[in-house]
This record gives structure tokens, sequence and C-alpha cells, in this order.
């Protein structure tokens, strides 16, 4: 399996074939069954936060290796409408439509780096990662 | 991939075979609402042994068909959360609160059976 892999988000449909590519590429990885489920439930959040406020967007997931240690990095990229509050949109619990607001903060709980860029009118970048053994902090 | 729907006794058994999509989720609550009608059915178990994630949208599915569900007249139980499975959703902080559960549809049935006979003590 190669060392990138992109996957078009434009439907609830796509939010599955992201998380089975992320699946697949964390267990070759070496992720231990409960750290590949970990990972495949944050990749569903963040695919289904493209679906639901951007129209479409890409999931791009790589491998790392910096030499010392070995991870998957996964960027959820959409030219949606942004966040204007990003602070409060990674609040548990909050929510601007039905959802339980989990999605965005429980992603990133599941992960060990988390980073989120949104501009108003231009979109929503945001990066994730996971290290293998969990010793990123 | 659509859900089958078992009829057995006064229960409705909907075992998923295979990884679903929001859109099946959503379909199998309608399915379920209007076969509990259909049927009588007092009891709905739903098998979700093959999900390999229970994200927020799946947790929030399963709560309103059970909620829906009771207000049909029936009670749910979710059987075969697997263990790596669970321990997502109790990271991600996500619970299925007033739904029954068990271990696997065995387990379901038995749970199923003492609610009903509960429910009948209830009345009398």
């Amino acid at each position: 399996m190669s060392n990138e892999n992109h996957v078009r988000i434009g439907s609830a449909l796509d939010i599955v074939t992201a998380r089975q590519m992320g699946r697949s590429m964390a267990k070759e990885l070496g992720f231990d069954g409960a750290e590949v489920t970990l990972i495949a439930a944050a990749i569903s959040e963040v695919s289904r936060n493209i679906v639901e406020y951007a129209k479409g967007g890409e999931i791009i997931l790589q491998t790392l290796n910096n030499g010392c240690k070995r991870g998957l990095s996964v960027v959820a990229r959409d030219r949606g409408p942004g966040i204007p509050d990003v602070d409060k949109a990674m609040q548990y619990g909050y929510s601007t439509r039905r959802g339980l607001g989990v999605g965005l903060p429980g992603a990133k709980l599941l992960m060990d780096d988390f980073d989120i860029v949104s501009q108003v009118g231009v979109g929503t970048t945001i990066t994730m990662k996971k290290w293998l053994h969990g010793n990123a902090k | 991939m659509h859900v089958p729907i078992l009829k057995q006794r006064d229960y409705l058994i909907a075992s998923i075979q295979s990884v679903l999509s929001d859109e099946d989720l959503l379909q199998l609550r309608d399915d379920l609402s209007e076969r509990v009608g259909q049927f009588r059915s007092r009891g709905v178990i739903i098998d979700v042994t093959v999900l390999d994630v229970i994200d927020s949208f799946a947790t929030r599915t399963l709560r309103a068909i059970a909620h829906m569900l009771k207000l049909r007249g029936a009670d749910t139980v979710i059987v075969g959360i697997q263990p790596d499975v669970a321990f997502t959703m109790v990271q991600l902080g996500l619970t299925l609160e007033g739904i029954g559960t068990a271990l696997d549809l065995e387990e379901g049935l038995a749970h199923l059976d003492r609610q009903l006979k509960r429910n009948l003590h209830d009345v009398k």
C-alpha cells in the first residue's frame, strides 16, 4: 500500500471509504486493534464534518516516519463555509446542528496531535496524527 | 446495504451484515418502526457485531431508533458491541443510556423475555 492516499469526500458513503482506507493503513503500520478502531472513529468524525458542513472535501492519509517514530497522519480539508468560532466548535457537547457535539472534540480526544485551521469563506483544514505506541506526548 | 429484519415470536431481529452508511442506518430506523406496527412486535434486537466503528452519528441514530420504537410499544436491545468498539465509544464519551444492551443474540433474547415479563407484571 502506498504511503499516501487521498479519499474524496462528497457524500456519506465516502465516510466509509475513508475510514476503511485509514483502518488498513493503520493496521499495516502495526497499530493494535483498539488503536485502529480509535483512528477509524476519528476519521469518521472529521469526514462527517465535511459532509455536514461543507459540500465536499478530501481526506489525505499519510504514513509518518521521522526516524525515531512512526505514525499515521490524517488531514481533512474542505473549501466549505469555514468555522466562525473554532474554540466553540471544539467544545465538547457544542453543536450548531442536530449532532451530539462530539465530532471534532471527540476526534481530538482519540488522536495524539490535533490541529485545526479555519477561515470563514475559505474552508477548514484539520490535521491529526496518531503515533505508534502513543509516545508522542 | 439493506439490513434484513427477521421476525421471531413477538420480536424482530435486525442483523447488520456489513458496514453501514449513514443512509443505511436511517433506512433501518424507518424499516423497524414500520415493521413493529406490521407485526405488533414487543421487542427488537439490533445485532451490531459486524460494525467496526460506532461513531457519534451511529450512536445518535441507535438512540433515536430505540426511543422511536419505545414510543411504538417495543423495547430495543443492542447486541454484539465488540471490545474495541466499546473502548472507542468510552473514549469519545458516547453512551447508549436508557437502551438495553447484551453480549450476543442469545443474551438479547433473554433480556427481552425478562423485560416483557416485567412489563406484564407492572400492568397487573
